[in-house]
């Protein structure tokens, strides 16, 4: 369960649920009847898995759906003819994540994103290249001092 | 009837940053929009698991440099309630006086893009000659025109000493009288008002449903603001949300203009309430747990969602920038409109593709 | 009338001096305070590589055997962290903008 700050004391409450994959579309649907509107859909990849978080927002409280996919079988049915403008989010997390999204009503077949490497943030491990501080014995590079 | 096809972008003289829309015509009228992203495309999220938490916030405000001072303070704010780390008052009001020049700067921008997108230059000129005050008592305060570098976990780094605030105020006059006359002509002209009237009206049912954010939304007639919320020091000034009942582009820039005024006088209320003490508190340890944060940029609402678990890098940070949010809105109000409209219905959502694609 | 506005506008900044300076001709007017170019002074450096620690970029690099600190400016992203954790106050940060460079050269500004 997420902590919540003391010092911010008008934050609204923020209600996690997690929930099987067969139930999304159900509660998805139940969550626009009720008149809550669509915020964000966040993947995060753990090990072995794929952590899916549905974020919706009515009157300023936002109320989140969690679902997690086993990696060997990334697979989600689509919110897009519920909530039109899930499709952003979406086609992002194919692009990103190789997350299998079946139903989409516009699909961009993975060119929504242009990436260098495809599905970028698949893997557990940090980007490689320049390290964030480097060693004290490394040799600058580049020309010596002009006059 | 044959439809041409017509690539509007990724460089266009009316876009400030690249986004590529291939749009459908049927003689002069746009039948339907595709959107084509992915030009800025860094991947900032993934690079949290490289960089120190601590470090980070300099690339949180990196991700735009329009409202790069909001991303890194929400950045700042979620971390602080993940280590629940205290942050002195001092430095609260500090950040919302910050956060409301960076809102002036913006607006004013993007009212300068949108009398360039209408053809009106000189009124643009002026917009950003206005600007320049702003970017002044912003660079005179923190250092920087647009990165400011000012926020870090735990507090700010820079003070406003008590005369440069009196000097702050001074100056907001002078801005405040210039952009009274800026905006009596933006919503008072009759070239800027037949171009902008009527044009992409975004009924107060789809702009919620399409999970429209900010102006945009305001626009619309729902109230929503994330400074309703209370972070910084806005649990204790009062925050009305300017809405209007049109929708259309008139509207939009409307409430823009109105925002102005409210961040002047948000400037002056935080100035004269400004509490003694630190700007910083020590922030020790690592931060731990999950966290939803939520603020509003002038854009509107960005949401940065956090994972930490123990260590130094964050497991995950996702942040939901509102024209992630605002760009269905855009491919629906492009449907049916003129050819000539598209720059002026792009605009109209204050578009900011490097937040968008991070 | 609003379309007098605008006439108005514009007559009162025919008549009043331009904002904008004729820079380079004209110097520009540095603001006390802005982050600009890091400036080093050897005399006072022990290297003991905090700066280098704490810069987020890695943009500087000490070496404490050969006496030799170096800083690629193209990566220094002029927070001010090195300032504020040298312990001899050795690290500057003046307001004026770095000379554009047309090849990315650390060792030159190393002393």
């Amino acid at each position: 369960m997420p902590r919540r700050n003391p010092d911010f004391p008008m934050s609204p409450e923020h209600t996690f649920e997690t929930i099987p994959v067969e139930m999304l579309l159900e509660r998805v649907r139940g969550f626009h009847q009720q008149g809550w509107r669509l915020v964000q859909i966040c993947a995060t990849r753990l090990p072995e898995q794929l952590e899916l978080t549905y974020s919706f927002d009515r009157d300023n409280r936002l109320g989140n759906l969690r679902l997690v996919i086993p990696a060997n079988a990334l697979q989600v049915s689509s919110i897009s003819s519920i909530f039109s403008c899930a499709f952003l989010y979406e086609n992002e997390l194919h692009d990103l994540f190789n997350l299998h999204v079946s139903g989409l009503t516009v699909d961009f077949e993975g060119h929504f994103y242009k990436t260098a490497i495809k599905f970028p943030f698949g893997t557990t491990k940090p980007p490689a290249g320049r390290p964030g501080a480097p060693a004290a014995s490394v040799a600058p590079q580049g020309i010596s001092a002009k006059t | 009837m044959p439809r041409t096809i017509i690539p509007f972008g990724p460089q266009h003289p009316v876009l400030p940053e690249p986004v590529h829309l291939d749009l459908q015509l049927e003689d002069e009228r746009v039948v339907e929009a595709r959107p084509s992203v992915g030009f800025v495309h860094r991947g900032l999220e993934k690079l949290v698991e490289k960089k120190d938490f601590i470090d980070f916030v300099y690339v949180a405000e990196r991700i735009c440099g329009i409202c790069s001072f909001i991303h890194g303070q929400t950045y700042c704010q979620g971390i602080e309630a993940l280590m629940s780390a205290p942050v002195p008052p001092r430095a609260l009001y500090l950040r919302t006086i910050w956060g409301e020049l960076s809102r002036l700067h913006s607006h004013l921008l993007w009212l300068g893009l949108m009398a360039d997108a209408v053809g009106f230059e000189s009124l643009f000129m002026h917009s950003w000659r206005v600007r320049e005050k702003v970017l002044n008592i912003i660079e005179t305060t923190t250092g920087g025109r647009v990165i400011f570098g000012a926020c870090k976990v735990g507090g700010v780094r820079r003070d406003i000493s008590d005369e440069a605030l009196a000097k702050i105020l001074n100056d907001l006059e002078i801005i405040e009288r210039d952009i009274r006359d800026i905006t009596a002509v933006f919503l008072g002209n009759r070239s800027i008002k037949a171009r902008l009237c009527g044009v992409g009206v975004l009924s107060r049912e789809a702009a919620y449903d399409l999970g429209c954010v900010g102006p945009t939304l305001r626009a619309s007639g729902i109230a929503q603001d994330m400074r309703q919320l209370g972070y910084a020091a806005f649990k204790d000034l009062e925050v009305r949300p300017v809405t209007r009942t049109d929708g259309d582009s008139f509207a939009r820039c409307a409430v823009r203009c109105e925002e102005l005024f409210q961040s002047i006088d948000l400037i002056r209320q935080a100035a004269s309430r400004m509490p003694a003490g630190e700007i910083a508190a020590k922030a020790t340890g690592n931060p731990n747990g999950e966290c939803v944060m939520r603020t509003e940029q002038p854009r509107g609402e960005v949401v940065y969602q956090l994972k930490a678990n123990g260590t130094r890098n964050l497991q995950r940070l996702r942040i939901r920038t509102p024209t992630f949010a605002n760009l269905p809105a855009v491919i629906k109000l492009l449907q049916g409109c003129e050819l000539a409209d598209v720059p002026v219905l792009v605009l109209t959502i204050d578009p900011c593709i490097s937040c968008m694609e991070r | 009338m609003s379309s007098f506005e605008m006439t108005r506008l514009v007559l009162k900044w025919v008549v009043s001096k331009p904002v904008t300076t004729h820079y380079p001709i004209a110097p520009r007017v540095l603001i006390p305070g802005s982050r600009g170019v890091i400036e080093f002074t050897k005399t006072t450096c022990v290297y003991c590589n905090v700066c280098a620690k704490r810069c987020p970029t890695g943009a500087i690099v000490v070496q404490r055997a050969q006496k030799r600190w170096t800083i690629d400016p193209l990566l220094c992203i002029s927070c001010g962290c090195c300032v504020e954790v040298c312990p001899k106050k050795s690290l500057l940060l003046s307001p004026a903008h770095g000379a554009p460079s047309v090849i990315k050269d650390r060792a030159r500004y190393g002393a």
